[in-house]
């Protein structure tokens, strides 16, 4: 896990754990966590491949700006990871292609 | 249709002073913020800021965005915040749509201020676009809101402010900093935070680039080299530095795209990071009735942010009508605080590009 655990100014409380599944897999997250956070303290930093090129893709601002961490969060896709907050049951899948609407 | 006298667009240091102060005047305000709280990008800064005890000097920015949005209560006029609430135009009728929580509203405010802040610059090299090459934004936003390790070993891109502050919170986080390079010959931010780094040992090249970035799925190692006069890379300088993360901090542009939208005139100004709404001394935009405050004016601090929201509060709250108190000498001293903020060898690029602006000329 990526956590930090001591800081010499924050601190991290304890916050409840949240089960959603990563292309297929099942994971933990924590509430208050956005997908891409609770993915990238799992060791997840892979969110999906360009379209044509096929190059992996991350986030890169992680306020919702950039658009370069869109993934398929329960069937719909393009959604922007770094803002979409966590929820129980999510099904988030690596996108690899433009996407089609449910 | 919501009728609505203040519109402010972005809760961050800006929109929550502009809030403040029209609020104070008597104008009842509506505060969209696209984020799930107020603060903007206060919420991630840990260090203490520098500047005048008005804009709360020697306080943790994490702290200012508390005291800012807690300010806003018990005022003549009343300040309605909705978080989660995204700004999607602004039409020439005067009408502006929001998706508020999934819903879309649309809102006829008789003055807008626009505090959208900026969007993060990015630098072109080969492997630019693995994951683990960040934005400095992105990584406070991982190691500071959620108490994440955005890595175990950092490249950080750039020696301006944020590149040495987010260096020292990344070896706060425990991150090992491998080096602080910038393609300047001298260090770009204040030399008190250069020197808590290099005190650590953190080594800091100036004229030093990154070449590409390396790894197959996601970022396994950074090479960097030196550049010549001409900014060329020296060819026997290359180096390769094992590390899972290449943090960019290279400067900042205005988040304007409402406003160019809406036809706001706009001019490219270097100084203040790229393409600019231009803006009377009293933060009105060249549309009527629309104002703007903060990063999105030209990219600057917190502190004079905060100043400019006041600034744009006043006048659009005296433009409604609303003159309570003492408006006009509360403008004055604004703009004599963004005199002293703007002072001295710190300012110099900010008073470069406001001049070429036509501002304060």
């Amino acid at each position: 896990m990526n956590r930090i655990e001591n800081h010499p100014i924050l601190t991290f409380p304890e916050r409840k754990e949240i089960a959603f599944r990563f292309n297929g897999t099942d994971m933990i997250g924590r509430e208050g966590d956005t997908i891409a956070a609770a993915l990238h303290a799992s060791g997840v930093k892979v969110l999906g491949h360009h379209f044509k090129s096929h190059r992996p893709r991350g986030f890169y601002c992680a306020i919702g700006n950039c658009s370069s961490c869109l993934m398929v969060v329960n069937g719909v896709p393009n959604v922007r990871v770094c803002v979409e907050r966590l929820e129980e049951g999510m099904d988030v899948r690596q996108q690899d292609d433009k996407g089609v609407l449910p | 249709m919501n009728q609505v006298p203040l519109l402010i667009i972005g809760a961050g240091p800006a929109g929550l002073s502009a809030a403040y102060r029209a609020a104070e005047a008597g104008a009842d305000v509506l505060l969209l913020e696209r984020s799930g709280k107020a603060g903007g990008q206060l919420v991630k800064q840990t260090h203490k800021f520098f500047g005048s005890e008005k804009q709360f000097a020697s306080t943790r920015g994490i702290h200012i965005a508390d005291r800012l949005t807690s300010r806003l209560e018990q005022l003549p006029g009343r300040v309605t915040l909705l978080t989660d609430a995204t700004v999607l135009g602004i039409y020439e009728d005067g009408v502006v749509t929001a998706d508020i929580s999934g819903t879309v509203q649309k809102f006829r405010p008789s003055a807008v201020i626009v505090a959208t802040g900026a969007y993060e610059k990015t630098l072109a090299f080969p492997g630019n676009d693995l994951p683990g090459v960040y934005g400095a934004g992105a990584v406070q936003t991982l190691m500071n809101e959620y108490g994440i390790l955005p890595g175990r070993r950092v490249l950080m891109v750039g020696a301006g402010n944020i590149g040495l502050i987010v260096s020292y919170q990344l070896m706060q986080a425990g991150v090992h900093v491998a080096a602080v390079i910038d393609a300047a010959d001298r260090i770009g931010g204040y030399l008190v935070h250069a020197s808590k780094i290099a005190r650590a040992g953190v080594p800091l090249l100036m004229r030093h680039t990154v070449v590409a970035a390396g790894g197959s799925e996601e970022v396994e190692r950074a090479v960097i080299a030196e550049i010549d006069e001409q900014w060329q890379v020296k060819p026997d300088t290359k180096r390769t530095l094992d590390v899972d993360l290449i943090c960019v901090a290279v400067g900042l542009s205005p988040l304007a795209d409402l406003l160019y939208q809406a036809g706001a005139v706009s001019r490219y100004i270097a100084p203040l990071g790229g393409h600019v709404p231009l803006r009377d001394a009293s933060m009105m935009t060249t549309l009527d009735g629309v104002y703007l405050a903060g990063d999105v004016a030209g990219i600057e601090e917190a502190s004079s942010a905060m100043v400019e929201g006041e600034l744009a509060g006043l006048a659009a709250a005296r433009r409604l009508g609303f003159e309570g108190g003492d408006t006009s000498g509360l403008i004055s001293a604004c703009l004599a605080e963004l005199r002293q903020l703007r002072a001295g060898p710190a300012g110099g690029k900010i008073r470069t590009g406001l001049a070429l602006a036509g501002v304060y000329a």
